[in-house]
């Protein structure tokens, strides 16, 4: 009895919840805003690099390489080594704009960095996925290669990457937590000061109460689709 | 002088040969049609026509302008080549209209309005007007498939390829297909068709070519070819067609 009072005390104290809850919500604000303009970077760019990789002719051959290269080394490097590489290194370059930004801005650039590579692999699946008869036909009208993409292959690639697009987001989501360790003042890091302040530990899930709050949705909704997607499929194919 | 010269092409696939040395002429209003086995080079043959195949040796000429030495704008070509696939390859994701008005808007660079009414024009005259706002799949493999004719006679080419363009219809679909094939030939519509409907190739053709193992065997008027083939090749096939009851 003694044992889990102990733990509810130090993990959920309503008391400790209410004290923790103001500086956690303006904490998690900025997970909100790292989230969504690291979204919308990663969509675009994103699809360009996907594009890059997608190139045609041996010309495009130096370009593709680049492409290879930037995803091969941002997905197999953790988040938390970017971060410290983006948000600590570029500041002691000391050179003029990319040296003078805010930890806000390193950390979206960390996220950007790292879930382009996951989401250009997204979009190339979705590209691949396109049978080339279609794009036979398309060039057969005489659209030119980018025409193509842009009005034929694009179209139907997006449209059928969107659910595990929208996982990799869920992702990104909870990521930008880790965001922390170079000083941005978002929930987690609210969380540790409380806990440090207080030793209680209610605050951290304050933080994760917000987080599942903003998943859960997301995730039905990506579950939504697939299911709308599946019953498509089978009554197209009755 | 021929509207369309094939002068000894050949193309590979890998150590796969698919055709050899094949030398074609179609003159202007002609209609030919390719016969043969599946895998005898008719569909590649059309598809290196349209440049969406590159050739490894030979050359071709459409309307005066040689399109096979590399320097052409290939997309300047295709335009003017419309061509029509046995899989229809319409774009699932737009309209019957928005699928017809594609390239006349993007590449043409016509107003929408413009294209709009030209397409609804076109297909008012297959009886398809009513379907401008479906989906592909939403129409039977018949009406797709005229879709995608029409979607090629939008760009007005001066020249139309029809690779097998009933060989995925249901039998009863294929009718309403012919017919519109039978209507451009009538209008005097350049036509190469690869094709395995023989009674329609006898009847549209006024030349037929008979393709065996990437070789043009056998070529001349269609009652010639069907009547009286001078190649054993050429006879075998057709007595096979007869007895599946397909001629």
């Amino acid at each position: 009895m003694h044992a889990l009072h102990r733990v509810l005390q130090a993990f959920v104290s309503p008391q400790s919840f209410r004290l923790a809850l103001p500086d956690v919500w303006a904490g998690f604000q900025v997970n909100i805003k790292m989230m969504f303009l690291a979204e919308a970077l990663v969509l675009v760019l994103a699809l360009g690099v996907a594009i890059i990789r997608g190139l045609p002719g041996r010309s495009a051959a130096p370009l593709r390489g680049a492409a290879i290269v930037y995803t091969d080394l941002f997905r197999g490097t953790p988040l938390i080594l970017v971060a410290f590489l983006v948000g600590f290194g570029l500041p002691g370059l000391q050179l003029r704009v990319i040296s003078t930004q805010t930890t806000f801005v390193y950390g979206v650039a960390a996220l950007t960095l790292v879930y382009t590579a996951y989401v250009t692999e997204v979009y190339r699946a979705g590209i691949e996925s396109v049978h080339p008869s279609q794009s036979s036909a398309a060039r057969s009208l005489g659209l030119s290669y980018f025409q193509a993409l842009r009005y034929v292959v694009v179209p139907q690639a997006v449209r059928r990457v969107i659910p595990p697009l929208l996982n990799d987001f869920i992702g990104l989501q909870k990521d930008t937590a880790l965001i922390t360790v170079i000083g941005v003042a978002e929930a987690a890091q609210q969380a540790q000061n409380f806990s440090n302040t207080y030793y209680n530990f209610t605050s951290y899930v304050v933080a994760a109460v917000f987080f599942i709050f903003l998943t859960i949705p997301l995730a039905r909704f990506t579950d939504h689709l697939i299911a709308v997607r599946e019953r498509k499929e089978r009554a197209a194919a009755i | 002088m021929s509207f369309v010269e094939v002068e000894n092409v050949s193309k590979s696939f890998g150590d796969n040969v698919v055709l050899r040395n094949v030398t074609l002429e179609v003159a202007e209003h002609e209609v030919v049609c390719l016969i043969g086995a599946s895998g005898s080079g008719k569909s590649t043959l059309l598809r290196c026509i349209n440049l969406l195949e590159p050739i490894d040796e030979g050359r071709i000429v459409v309307d005066g302008d040689l399109i096979t030495n590399g320097k052409v704008d290939a997309n300047a070509i295709r335009r003017e080549i419309g061509i029509v696939f046995q899989a229809f390859n319409l774009f699932p994701h737009m309209t019957v209209l928005q699928n017809v008005t594609l390239a006349p808007r993007r590449v043409r660079n016509l107003r929408r309005g413009e294209a709009e009414a030209s397409a609804r024009e076109l297909l008012r005259r297959i009886g398809l007007e009513d379907k401008a706002a479906e989906y592909p799949d939403r129409l039977s493999g018949g009406q797709q498939q005229r879709v995608a004719i029409v979607r090629a006679l939008a760009m007005q080419p001066k020249l139309m390829l029809l690779d097998e363009i009933t060989s995925a219809l249901d039998p009863q679909l294929v009718s309403e297909v012919l017919n519109l094939v039978r209507e451009l030939a009538d209008f005097g519509m350049t036509m190469i068709i690869a094709t395995h409907e023989m009674s329609f190739a006898r009847e549209v053709a006024s030349k037929v070519c008979f393709l065996d193992g990437g070789v043009i065997l056998e070529e001349g008027d269609a009652k010639d070819i069907f009547s009286a083939p001078s190649e054993p090749r050429t006879r075998e096939f057709l007595a096979r067609i007869i007895e599946a009851g397909r001629l």
